[in-house]
């Protein structure tokens, strides 16, 4: 066959190493892949800044979120109030703090919970195949035809009073699919793939074949959906709580603050610079991230594989 | 033609005797990011004369489909390379993407190895060759092109060739897309053709069609010709000259005959030892090459090849060798410190790539006679379905028509036919170990049909399978030591007793034990397949079943793994199903064979038999086929051809299914051809064979082999 | 081909009906128009409740699948989505609000789209140079700001520009100013720059992530072999990019169009509310917010025959570009 170029370099690649002691495994490579890549440090570290003040923040700073101070309304940032205050005397620090945890502790449970979903249901279908396959597409397409964001405005309603726990599951719940789609198209390329007949013919069953050979090939789909759906669940969240259907006062979220400073934003550009500012900051991270990510565990991938 | 606005060196009325095109010490290096840079093609000189027929032969990683693109001017634009390419005088390298977009497709053509791939999808054939056509000659209008489009089709030997050129390349068959891919290269009537493995991909009687229109299309143009390939066969029949490369050096050139018969660099001498081929195998052992080539990247001092070579001495490892010419001969030069030794038979060819002896009486195994495996007129269609939501089904795919084989105890038996004839699917139906869709299957005498879960799971450590790919049958992610495991995992091994033979296995195999907890990428392709074959082994089975075991591995590679299989038959008396399109692999290891055509087996019976007088019109045109890597013999044998494609599976033909191409049919009256079109042949013995074909006594197709 | 898109399209319609009447169960499961005057002190008397919810045809007394199939069958014996709260029909109320939002969403995708594309090629062929560099950190960047933030970042920005300048270069409160004299030529100008800001942040939204798509499909075809056939027929690098090249790297595009259309008709909502539009998207949500019913299900079932369409769209588009899928 005529080899291209870039198999013949990772073929030296790997028959260089091969020729040393150590066995090279594939989790070495990814990590060396991840460590020359810009994107993995500078998305790394600030999502680590990020989330460190997101914990250890509202434990240093002596202002709650609930503190109103009335001998400083509408404020311009200054050294009691790094980033300024609101009409009613909120510290917009607190304020932003706290909504950066509700934020995140949102994401980090529902993003990696849509994922599990999505990989669950997109490898059963996948590999099962025939009526139970149709059925779950089917079913699939149907969530989709709607936009999540709509569905889920319409629905919120029904979970007002009930705490933002359950407007986490609405996100999961909303937002499985398109990954669920594509672990199906993998599972069912992978089906075909002479390993897993191969596992057949042994004589496992087929749990423990989609145990055993389909879900570790395709955990590295599952990882990078997991960090890059973090993103997109606080995506929604926050414009969810823009609009009210989101989480509820006295809660806090970076989108509720967003919406706040909203009116005043060109008179005083504190309220609304700093929650945008911030919001835009942890999204661009985990952006940068799960595209390090991806681009480590899979460099031929294109977004539009699978 | 060319631009003579370009040059002042005038071209087209060129010296007769200055090369056609002169390789020049081309050297082509690829940076690695923080690794030493990979130097795929070294210091390589060549010429090519006009008309002249050279075949290019090396294994993967040589350099042979780089130094053609580079003369193309193809390379991504990282290639570093150095050295001359002078073509009709002019050194290609100094010109530009413009200059050289006027030669290429004119003057320089070349034809790609997958058509697939290398047609654009979203345009049809016809419009891609107008397109080459109108690229080089902007005053063809377009109807003009087009019609000149559809006369190359016929050249080629397309049918219809009106309608096959409005058509989209995904519409047409392998041999046809390549058939379109030659046509493109001679629209302009190029003075020089590269063919990068053209025919790796396609069917052996196909590939016997496509080397004929390539010849074709040669005499018409009178073109040269540069082959590459890894198939030794191919070369013995169609090239004048022949060049050897390792490593991306050219190790030996010369006349085809004179490197064939008297090779004089080792490598040579043990890739025409390792080849297997379909006269002589059977009868003697292949050599194995050890080892594999060296990587591109951090080359050895000295001689690429010592450190596989049995005949290296010390200047070996020191000083790599300069092409010299061993026999005075001014045109045959080998790069080997003791090729004057070689050619003059001081060094006697036999002792450096001795044949492994056959394993001694003592250690084979004894085996009894019933039948372990029978299957009895087994059916598989699929259906044949078109529509996304609402599925129709618009036909039926006959993949296994009525298949019955016998497999007997310590026997290989090889399927062999071309794609589509249902080999595969034979197999795999096998190896599911439940009722098929018609006929019967029996293991060790129990019906296949009456098993329970438990029996079926029992049966399967007696039953297993090496898959063609080694790279796709082994879960990347797994350690080999874990992957040779895993079907005694299924039958509750314990760890401890797991370990153990592993260690076994890996040994039995021809691997360091020690390697046990590396992973696949960490293999060559040769060793993965051992591995596959390892595994395969871990339960002790009666029967292996082999899907193309070695086809996807390097020429050299396979002799070691075929020899593998032969001593393990002998050893554990295994019995072999093996699946194959290569004739003289087949040959090699097979006890009986069966061959397979639509869904059907159409002769079948020992293998000496089979091949030494095949009975069967399409047998005949499969030996005619399978190349010989032996020029003489290549050149001068008769031959019987088939016309056409592979018909589709799923088309419903009365009678027998391979009269459309049959060359005996066509020499017969008509009251026989009546017999065929109305009656499907039955297996019926003729002599040593079963052969399903009403005109056995009136064949008089002649076939040497 | 023209069956396969017949049979597409019959699907994706009952898969239109199936969704729209979930929502309008999910709908009435969650909202009660009525709750307004339950909550009144002194509450309203049951009987005018039970006028109003049977006007609206949202008697919670009637069983749920009950409902939801009148209202079904209204749409196609009647073609009437019911009432909303002001009993106005739901119909008209659409009527007057779409042409806002297809304004919106129309301008938005195809301009978008076409940057996106345009965007993506030129930075793969130009990967790796400063050019390209800048184009993905700005597509970044871009991505990760949500609609909101974007759309508040570009009103403060209009309004220094606008303070700036001495007068309201860029309006952005609403579609159209009042007072202006109804010649064309004003009203034209008035409009485009009420449309800049709502249609700039839809253009940029759709062009990152289209332009990062693109790039990524048109890497995948700089690679392939066809391209390398076409310049050994003798073209130029460059002209067998073009011809041979993008027009390969477009076909995933066409599905990318299907899946991005549901992203942009949020977006447009969120851009009504906050520009003070009077679309669908604005009327859909102030509609869960006064316990619509009949206008929350009528907006679903405009948004779910919009996709409806941009997916038929999508499928006749990737049969135009990619011979294989056509019979």
């Amino acid at each position: 066959m005529t080899v291209p170029i870039e198999e013949i370099v990772q073929v030296e690649e790997l028959e260089s190493k091969a020729s040393v002691a150590r066995p090279v495994s594939r989790r070495t490579l990814i990590w060396r892949r991840l460590k020359g890549s810009p994107q993995f440090w500078f998305g790394g570290l600030v999502f680590a800044v990020i989330v460190l003040w997101a914990l250890l923040g509202p434990l240093l700073w002596p202002i709650s979120y609930l503190e109103r101070d009335y001998s400083a309304l509408n404020q311009a940032p200054s050294l009691g109030h790094p980033f300024g205050t609101d009409t009613l005397g909120y510290d917009i620090f607190a304020r932003v703090m706290r909504g950066l945890q509700i934020s995140l502790i949102i994401g980090l449970i529902a993003g990696p919970l849509a994922t599990l979903i999505a990989g669950i249901v997109g490898s059963i279908a996948g590999y099962i195949g025939g009526v139970t396959d149709k059925v779950i597409a089917w079913f699939i397409d149907l969530l989709l035809v709607l936009p999540s964001f709509f569905i889920m405005v319409i629905i919120s309603p029904l979970f007002k009073g009930a705490g933002w726990m359950a407007l986490t599951l609405l996100l999961a719940v909303f937002a499985w699919m398109i990954m669920a789609q594509v672990i199906r198209s993998q599972t069912r390329s992978l089906r075909e793939r002479e390993f897993v007949k191969a596992a057949r013919y042994m004589g496992f069953g087929s749990w423990s074949v989609v145990t055993r050979h389909i879900v570790p090939n395709v955990a590295s789909l599952l990882i990078i959906d997991a960090t890059l759906g973090v993103g997109a669940v606080i995506l929604a969240e926050t414009s969810l709580s823009f609009f009210g259907f989101g989480v509820q006062a006295p809660d806090v979220s970076l989108g509720t603050l967003i919406a706040d400073g909203n009116t005043a934003a060109a008179t005083r550009p504190w309220l609304f610079a700093f929650p945008a500012g911030t919001l835009v900051a942890l999204l661009l991270s985990l952006s940068l991230l799960g595209d390090s990510l991806r681009d480590a565990i899979d460099p031929t991938s294109g977004v539009n594989r699978g | 033609m060319a631009d003579t606005l370009l040059d002042p060196v005038i071209p087209g009325i060129a010296d007769p005797r200055t090369p056609l095109l002169q390789v020049k010490n081309l050297s082509v290096t690829f940076p690695q990011r923080g690794r030493p840079p990979v130097r795929a093609v070294r210091d390589v000189s060549y010429d090519i004369h006009e008309g002249e027929f050279l075949g290019i032969v090396g294994e993967s990683g040589s350099g042979k489909s780089v130094s053609s693109l580079a003369v193309m001017g193809l390379l991504p634009d990282t290639a570093k390379i150095e050295g001359e390419i002078l073509f009709r005088g002019r050194n290609l390298l100094d010109l530009g993407d413009r200059q050289l977009s006027r030669i290429r497709g004119s003057e320089l053509a070349i034809i790609f190895q997958d058509p697939l791939s290398a047609l654009t999808p979203v345009y049809t054939v016809g419009d891609q060759i107008a397109e080459g056509l109108q690229l080089h000659d902007r005053r063809l209008s377009k109807q003009a092109a087009a019609a000149r489009a559809v006369e190359l089709l016929k050249v080629v030997g397309i049918p219809d060739p009106e309608r096959r050129a409005r058509a989209f390349p995904h519409e047409f068959s392998g041999g046809m897309r390549q058939r379109a891919m030659i046509a493109i290269a001679i629209a302009n009537n190029p003075r020089l053709i590269i063919a990068d493995e053209p025919t790796t991909a396609l069917d052996v009687t196909i590939q016997a069609q496509i080397l004929e229109v390539l010849q074709e299309a040669k005499r018409i143009t009178g073109a040269a010709v540069s082959l590459i390939t890894h198939d030794l066969g191919v070369v013995a029949g169609h090239a004048d000259r022949v060049a050897v490369m390792y490593a991306g050096k050219l190790v030996e050139v010369g006349d085809v005959e004179q490197v064939f018969r008297a090779p004089a660099m080792p490598y040579t001498v043990g890739l025409l030892r390792s080849v297997p081929n379909i006269r002589t195998a059977g009868t003697q052992r292949l050599v194995p090459l050890e080892g594999r080539p060296p990587s591109l990247a951090a080359l050895p001092k000295g001689c690429p090849f010592a450190a596989r070579c049995p005949a290296a001495i010390d200047i070996c490892h020191e000083i790599e060798p300069e092409l010299v010419h061993p026999t005075g001969v001014a045109d045959h030069s080998a790069a080997c410190h003791r090729a004057g030794e070689i050619a003059s038979g001081m060094l006697d060819r036999a002792e450096i790539f001795p044949r492994p002896p056959v394993l001694p009486q003592t250690e084979l195994a004894v085996t009894d006679d019933a039948p372990i495996v029978t299957v009895t007129d087994l059916k598989r269609h699929f259906p044949l379905t078109k529509g996304a939501v609402f599925r129709r089904r618009v036909g039926t795919v006959r993949a296994v028509d009525g298949v019955s084989f016998t497999l007997r105890p310590g026997r290989v038996l090889a399927l062999v036919g071309e794609s589509g004839c249902g080999k595969t699917t034979t197999i795999l139906e096998l190896m599911e170990l439940t009722k098929p869709q018609s006929g019967q299957i029996l293991v060790e005498d129990k019906d296949v049909a009456t098993l329970s879960a438990g029996q079926r799971r029992a049966l399967r450590s007696d039953i297993q399978i090496v898959f063609q790919d080694p790279a796709a049958a082994v879960d990347p992610r797994l350690p080999i030591g874990e992957v040779i495991a895993e079907p005694l995992i299924v039958h509750k091994v314990p760890k401890a007793e797991r370990d153990a033979r592993v260690q076994e296995l890996l040994e039995l195999v021809g691997l360091d034990p020690s390697m046990a907890d590396r992973y696949p990428h960490e293999f060559s392709g040769g060793q993965r397949q051992r591995i596959g074959i390892a595994r395969a082994l871990s339960t002790n089975p009666k029967v292996l079943v082999l899907d193309e075991p070695v086809s996807a591995l390097d020429v050299s590679i396979q002799a070691g793994v075929i020899n593998l299989l032969q001593d393990l038959r002998d050893r554990l008396g295994l019995s072999m199903i093996f699946v194959a399109h290569d004739l003289a692999v087949v040959r090699q290891i097979a006890d009986d064979v069966a061959v397979m055509y639509l869904g059907h087996i159409v002769e079948s019976g020992p293998i000496a038999e089979v091949f030494d007088t095949p009975r069967h019109p399409y047998t005949q045109a499969l030996m005619s086929a399978a190349p010989i890597p032996d020029p003489v013999i290549e050149r001068t044998r008769d031959r019987v051809l088939l016309e056409g494609d592979l018909p589709s599976p799923a088309a419903q033909i009365e009678g027998c299914r391979f009269r459309a191409r049959c060359p005996l049919y066509r020499l017969l009256d008509e009251t026989a051809q009546q017999r065929c079109a109305a009656e499907d042949p039955a297996l019926l013995r003729h002599g040593g064979a079963d052969v399903a074909c009403h005109h056995v006594d009136r064949n008089t197709l002649h076939v040497t082999v | 081909m023209i069956l396969y898109i017949i049979r597409r399209v019959i699907n994706y319609s009952i898969l239109t009906l199936v969704a729209t009447a979930m929502a309008y169960m999910l709908a009435s499961l969650g909202l009660n128009p009525a709750w307004e005057y339950m909550m009144r002190n002194p509450p309203a008397p049951p009987e005018t409740i039970e006028s109003i919810v049977n006007r609206l045809g949202v008697n919670p007394d009637v069983p749920l699948i009950t409902r939801t199939f009148t209202w079904l069958s209204n749409i196609f014996t009647e073609g009437s989505l019911g009432l909303t709260v002001g009993y106005q029909p739901v119909t008209e109320q659409i009527a007057v609000r779409a042409g806002v939002s297809l304004q919106l969403l129309l301008i938005g995708s195809i301009i978008g789209a076409i940057l996106g594309v345009v965007l993506g090629v030129w930075g793969a062929v130009r990967q790796y140079r400063m050019s390209d560099r800048i184009v993905t950190v700005l597509s970044y960047i871009v991505f990760a700001t949500p609609t909101i933030v974007m759309a508040i970042l570009l009103m403060v920005l209009a309004t220094y520009l606008n303070n700036a300048l001495g007068f309201q270069l860029i309006r952005f409160s609403g579609q159209y100013s009042p007072g202006i004299p109804n010649e064309f030529w004003p009203q034209f100008w008035d409009r485009v720059s009420h449309l800049l800001l709502p249609t700039l942040v839809l253009i940029l939204g759709a062009g990152a992530s289209y332009s990062r798509y693109q790039r990524n499909a048109m890497l995948d075809v700089l690679g392939a072999d066809y391209i390398r056939t076409a310049r050994s027929k003798g073209r130029t690098r460059g002209s067998a990019l073009v011809r041979h090249g993008v027009r390969i790297a477009l076909i995933p595009m066409s599905t990318f169009f299907a899946y991005s259309f549901g992203t942009l008709v949020a977006g447009s909502t969120m851009l009504e509310v906050i520009f003070g539009w009077h679309g669908m998207g604005r009327w859909a949500i102030e509609a869960v917010q006064q316990n619509d019913i009949n206008a929350v299900a009528g907006s679903t079932l405009f948004v779910a025959v919009l996709i409806l369409c941009s997916s038929t769209l999508s499928e006749i588009l990737y049969a135009a570009l990619d011979p294989r899928v056509r019979r």
